[in-house]
């Protein structure tokens, strides 16, 4: 009996988590689009419902509706396989994000490294699309979104052993309280600037949307995809990008601590501020989106293994050294 | 603990499976699928010992970077269907000897592994590996690795650094002829340097000095 109870309890926390995600999902992006629409002097997304809120709620249902084609010639299993996957793993990152000081579903030790292990699991679900598709386009963008997202995925492990030795502990709580007098954002400002335009790399966004560059390969990994499971690549693409808002807030912005720590600042709770950030940093990748062209793939690739890697190892060094030199590593 | 129990035989039965399907399927790109489930279901199994920093390290190296390499070499060489020759006894029976020596000194190892298991004491000091509450598993294994064993970290660094610049050495040859952008060159590119301006009389061509 305590067992079913248990597990009751747990279902209702993941529920709890994961309905909230899929909503705000939906409404981050009649977010993006509204913004990429204002930047151009458009209006965006606004006749459904009131400012054009409901925009996504008709685009799910209008795919739901959608026949699902598999193509003749797509090794059929994988190629439903794969959009489950990338929505499955967008998703399970989630657990270990902590909302705020107790909003969270499992508390674990090695929570930053499961989350890099996700991150470098929901590579599959592009390639495996690519491939089952059997066919030229989605196969290069396959192929383009590996190398990319292997590449930008190093350079993001060397910034998080950056933030990690001023920690001490690979605990994203732990992570959030050793920011309580100053935020990671202050001392290690070029770290986070290179994890923002990396997390841009590694959700394959404009300007690195090259594995779904209109222009070259139709709509890369996702051409032959239709309905319904062309929407859930979707959903955990954009899952996907508000996970690494979050982990951008967490390592660098202070989670869900408020900027200063005066009465009514921090009277607010926690999730509020942990939202607010997130919101901040996806509204600067929804900025980005609209004003930065396209970059080219040898750039692409120089910009990550020339110049992020080697200012971030170079960084680690310093930090270390610093840390050393003044006494204060954390114990 | 009968919740463990099911989890254990649910990961292990998972993992023997796909490894036995790895040898089985006939789809090369099926094969890799399968190593990569297998190792997942192995980090799993690292997970549930308590080994929590070994599996994460599971997943992130082989199932996110290992095994993506894999699935690449496999993609491209574009050998989709084997025909699993050997099975029937055709003329191609070239490898079955080959696979049976190397058969045979893996299970040997094994056999000399599991062995040396009963007497693991002699084989190495384990006294400084005792078990402490107070430190999670990172901790220890950092302490361990930064101490005690330094010496064997770098090395195996080094001969990874080796391993790397070899591989650059043997693939990378000076092609002729390759048109290259200069970054440097593009940006420093003034209007002057690139814009003229030249008044052309009626019926006349122009000459530029290029």
């Amino acid at each position: 009996m305590e067992t079913f109870l248990q597990i009751y309890n747990e279902t209702y926390k993941i529920l709890l988590l994961l309905v909230p995600i899929l909503i705000s999902v939906a409404l981050i992006v009649w977010f993006d689009r509204r913004v990429w629409g204002f930047v151009q002097k458009r209006k965006g997304p606004n006749v459904v419902g009131p400012f054009g809120l409901f925009q996504t709620l008709a685009d799910a249902l209008k795919y739901i509706f959608k026949e699902i084609i598999i193509p003749a010639s797509a090794n059929k299993i994988v190629f439903i396989l794969a959009p489950i996957i990338t929505m499955t793993l967008a998703l399970s990152a989630w657990a270990v994000i902590p909302l705020s000081d107790k909003m969270v579903i499992a508390d674990i030790n090695v929570g930053i490294l499961y989350i890099f292990a996700i991150s470098s699991l929901s590579v599959y679900g592009i390639i495996m699309g690519g491939w089952a598709s059997n066919s030229k386009y989605p196969f290069l963008g396959a192929i383009r979104s590996a190398a990319q997202m292997v590449s930008y995925e190093v350079s993001i492990g060397i910034i998080i052993i950056n933030v990690l030795l001023c920690v001490g502990s690979l605990n994203l709580k732990d992570i959030v309280m050793a920011q309580q007098n100053l935020w990671f954002v202050v001392p290690l400002f070029p770290m986070f600037v290179v994890f923002f335009i990396s997390a841009l790399a590694e959700t394959n966004r404009p300007p690195f949307d090259l594995p779904e560059a209109e222009a070259e390969l139709v709509a890369g990994y996702q051409t032959e995809y239709s309905g319904m499971m062309y929407a859930m690549f979707w959903l955990g693409e954009y899952a996907n990008i508000l996970l690494l808002c979050a982990l951008g807030s967490i390592l660098f912005l202070g989670g869900w601590l408020s900027p200063v720590d005066i009465y009514p600042l921090n009277a607010i709770p926690g999730i509020f501020w942990m939202i607010f950030k997130i919101l901040i940093l996806f509204f600067m990748f929804a900025l980005i989106k609209a004003i930065v062209p396209r970059y080219r793939y040898d750039q692409l690739m120089r910009l990550g293994w020339k110049i992020f890697l080697p200012f971030s190892l170079i960084y680690v060094v310093l930090t270390a050294s610093f840390l050393v030199y003044f006494d204060l590593l954390p114990k | 603990m009968i919740a463990h129990a099911l989890f254990f035989y649910f990961f292990s039965i998972i993992a023997i499976v796909s490894a036995i399907f790895v040898i089985v399927s006939r789809n090369t790109v099926h094969a890799v699928f399968f190593l990569i489930l297998d190792f997942i279901s192995i980090a799993c199994l690292f997970i549930m010992i308590g080994a929590e920093f070994l599996g994460m390290m599971m997943l992130i190296v082989y199932v996110g970077a290992v095994a993506v390499l894999f699935l690449f070499v496999v993609m491209l060489m574009n050998v989709t269907e084997q025909k699993l020759s050997w099975f029937r006894g055709t003329k191609k029976t070239g490898h079955i000897p080959v696979g049976l020596i190397i058969g045979t000194v893996i299970l040997l190892e094994l056999i000399v592994i599991v062995g040396g298991w009963r007497y693991r004491d002699s084989f190495s000091e384990t006294e400084f590996l005792s078990f402490n509450s107070e430190f999670t598993n990172t901790h220890m294994i950092g302490n361990v690795m930064y101490t005690d064993f330094i010496h064997l970290f770098q090395i195996s660094g080094i001969i990874l650094l080796l391993a790397m610049i070899g591989a650059i050495v043997l693939t990378y040859r000076k092609r002729e002829g390759v048109k290259t952008q200069s970054y440097i060159k593009q940006i420093s590119r003034e209007r002057e340097d690139s814009v003229q301006l030249k008044d052309v009389e009626f019926d006349k061509g122009v000459k530029l000095d290029d």
